[in-house]
């Protein structure tokens, strides 16, 4: 079920929204439990983890030290010794710290032990510009770790899609990176009030169209389809969809799109080069180049850090009309 | 009387286990059930990793083997007073670890030739060599990675024995070297076991040397435990070539983790008497033979055997026994093994993730 096909109901706010799936998924599991920096006496530096600590108690919400390979060593420790835990690292940028956990401890144990561990451990993170807070508090990091066999990755930019990726991630057996989106947090949308769950690896068809596959995720897949109403009033009819899982990917769901509209446009707010449109991109052209009409297109941040000053971070990252001109230029009507 | 004196600077090893037991009531004594288990684990480990040595130097085994000769009575005396609900975090020297957690032989050394019937399939080899099962939460081919893991088990454990209405916990032991206290991952560890006054007891394996470079080189203290200030943790230093001197010191921390007493840093001094990698090493001359020669004069299987000989507790018969008994074993392990099916590369896939009812 996407955002475009609940129930309509009542709103919720993309912070609230997460509050109540990590809410959910300790009340309905009770060997998970919370950690990370500011989480709980604080509710975290996002207010999205408020309440959390009055409700659970100082052993199942706790505040770590800043201590980020801690964190993920705790996760890895705790998780293959029978708890649930959902941890939190602030800002994705953070990741750097404790990439040997993530990369070497996290996501090959189970592997290299022969299928003999079990990593239940879902890490929740806040990628993504917009907030003037310069190079190493705005990144989108999530192609590292798509990079990485063992961990999964969603990265769900409606209030809807976060909540469900918690729950689903919580619910999970193996550890799933939830990477939100700190540019939406007061984006609303509707959010049933009882936890559900979101299909690993399904993407979200968020609009149909025939002319234009466009591909984007996080953030970007409201700029995109911003973009896909510009170019309607142009005649031009974009097909948008969500991965939402970077890992695994929805490969059918895309390439059936593009050998329907016969060409792909791929967005998103890392960088570009090695980026996971990259990817997304070569699998249109190992599995849809029959199909397609021009080459793939890709809009991406360009290929520095992410700049501070409001005016160079607004050219940075992507947006609906740089979307729309690309657009124009793949279907040569620009 | 057991092997008191530093060789690497003469000076003499303060004993803080032994001080803790000169001054409490009762001290600890091993009773010949615990030294024969010591001895036992001591002799497997030592026969386990020169056969080891020999196959991979032979080239029947794939890839390379960090060996623990030398480092017996450490992994002996902290496992003697542990179970397999207890977890132990290892290093890439890390075959002692699981020998002395009960690790059966035919899957080590399976595990070693990359067979399906090793106790990671295959799939991990000597650096991860592992028995989740027996609380071995595996070797590790990164320096400092066992001490976060460990932590997490440990929380583990004070969270199910709280679920559980239990107060004695079970027990988490990274084992570590002294090159590993160096990297940032023991800091946050040894931090947040501190804070949380979790089971923990942190071994370390001061062997003196970190890969190739001399502990004076590599850290301004010569005691590791020194560290344990810095965290709020007691520090002990123990003679990690005495069994019984690491047995009396982990016994302690360990007692006192499982009581709700927080974490300890044990530190062994011991020594590795063969190369990084294999038996015959790389060829490098990093240690004098002067040095070398030294240690092994403190070799820690002879000194425990003559000791329980002087003791009544065994004979030397029967101490042969014991060695022939464990020789016994590997020569059949080592045939299990090599008679062992090789993965199916069909399965190159398998385990990657866990299954789920929905993929």
């Amino acid at each position: 079920m996407t955002a475009a096909e609940a129930p309509a109901g009542r709103q919720l706010v993309y912070t609230l929204a997460i509050t109540e799936g990590v809410r959910q998924a300790l009340q309905e599991e009770p060997l998970a439990f919370m950690a990370g920096e500011d989480v709980a006496g604080a509710g975290s530096v996002f207010g999205i983890y408020r309440g959390l600590l009055d409700e659970f108690g100082p052993d199942r919400v706790i505040d770590t030290p800043i201590s980020e390979s801690g964190i993920i060593g705790l996760a890895v420790g705790a998780g293959a010794t029978g708890l649930k835990p959902i941890v939190d690292i602030m800002f994705m940028d953070f990741i750097g710290e404790c990439m040997d956990e993530i990369v070497n401890q996290l996501a090959k144990m189970r592997y290299m032990f022969g299928g003999k561990a079990t990593l239940p451990v879902t890490v929740l993170t806040m990628s993504g510009a917009g907030m003037n807070l310069a190079a190493q508090h705005s990144q989108s990091l999530e192609a590292w770790l798509c990079h990485t066999p063992g961990l999964k990755v969603v990265m769900p930019a409606t209030a809807y899609d976060v909540k469900g990726a918690i729950i689903t991630a919580a619910r999970e057996p193996n550890p799933v990176f939830v990477v939100m989106c700190k540019g939406l947090m007061a984006l609303p949308g509707e959010v049933p009030e009882e936890p559900y769950t979101l299909p690993i690896g399904k993407a979200n068809v968020l609009r149909e169209g025939d002319n234009l596959t466009v591909v984007a995720h996080g953030r970007m897949i409201h700029e995109a389809t911003k973009a896909a109403d510009i170019l309607e009033g142009e005649g031009i009819s974009v097909e948008v969809i969500d991965p939402l899982w970077l890992q695994p990917l929805d490969t059918d769901t895309i390439i059936n799109s593009v050998s329907k509209t016969h060409n792909a446009l791929v967005v998103h707010e890392a960088v570009r080069f090695g980026g996971v449109g990259a990817e997304i991109a070569a699998q249109i052209a190992e599995l849809a180049f029959d199909y397609l009409d021009a080459p793939v297109g890709r809009v991406a941040a360009p290929f520095s850090p992410v700049p501070f000053s409001p005016v160079l971070e607004q050219t940075y990252v992507p947006n609906a009309e740089r979307i729309a001109a690309e657009a124009r230029r793949i279907l040569g009507t620009g | 009387m057991r092997g008191r004196s530093d060789a690497r600077d003469g000076v003499p090893i303060p004993l803080c286990a032994e001080d803790a037991v000169a001054n409490s009531s009762q001290a600890m004594e091993p009773s010949e059930e615990v030294l024969k288990d010591l001895h036992l684990r001591m002799v497997r480990i030592r026969h386990f990793e020169e056969e080891a040595g020999k196959l991979m130097e032979q080239g029947k085994s794939p890839g390379a083997l960090h060996l623990y000769i030398g480092e017996e009575a450490v992994a002996s005396g902290v496992m003697v007073h542990l179970s397999d609900q207890d977890q132990i975090t290892s290093t890439h020297r890390g075959h002692g670890h699981l020998v002395a957690k009960g690790g059966e032989f035919k899957k080590m050394y399976a595990e070693l030739y990359g067979r399906e019937t090793g106790y990671n399939k295959g799939r991990g080899g000597s650096m991860h060599i592992s028995n989740v099962d027996a609380g071995m939460l595996g070797a590790n081919g990164i320096v400092a990675a066992g001490p976060p893991i460990a932590v997490g088990a440990a929380f583990s454990n004070k969270y199910l024995a709280r679920m559980e209405g239990r107060d004695s916990m079970n027990v988490a032991v990274p084992f570590f070297g002294d090159g590993a206290t160096n990297e940032g991952a023991f800091h946050e560890a040894a931090n947040m076991a501190a804070i949380w006054k979790l089971p923990v007891v942190f071994v370390c394996e001061n062997n003196g040397y970190g890969e190739f470079t001399p502990q004076a080189e590599h850290q301004a203290i010569s005691d590791v435990a020194d560290r344990a200030a810095g965290y709020g943790m007691p520090g002990v230093i123990c003679d990690g070539m005495d069994a019984i001197a690491v047995w009396e010191a982990a016994g302690e921390a360990i007692e006192r983790a499982r009581s709700g007493g927080g974490p300890t840093l044990v530190e062994c001094k011991t020594y590795r008497f063969v190369d990084h990698v294999g038996l015959r090493g790389i060829g490098l001359h990093y240690r004098t033979d002067e040095e070398l020669e030294e240690w092994r004069a403190r070799d820690p299987i002879p000194q425990h055997e003559q000791r329980m000989v002087e003791m009544g507790v065994m004979t030397a018969e029967e101490i042969q026994a014991v060695h022939d008994a464990v020789m016994a074993d590997i020569t059949e392990s080592i045939e299990f093994a090599e008679n062992s099916p090789l993965p199916d590369p069909a399965n190159l896939l398998n385990d990657v993730y866990t299954p789920t009812a929905a993929s």
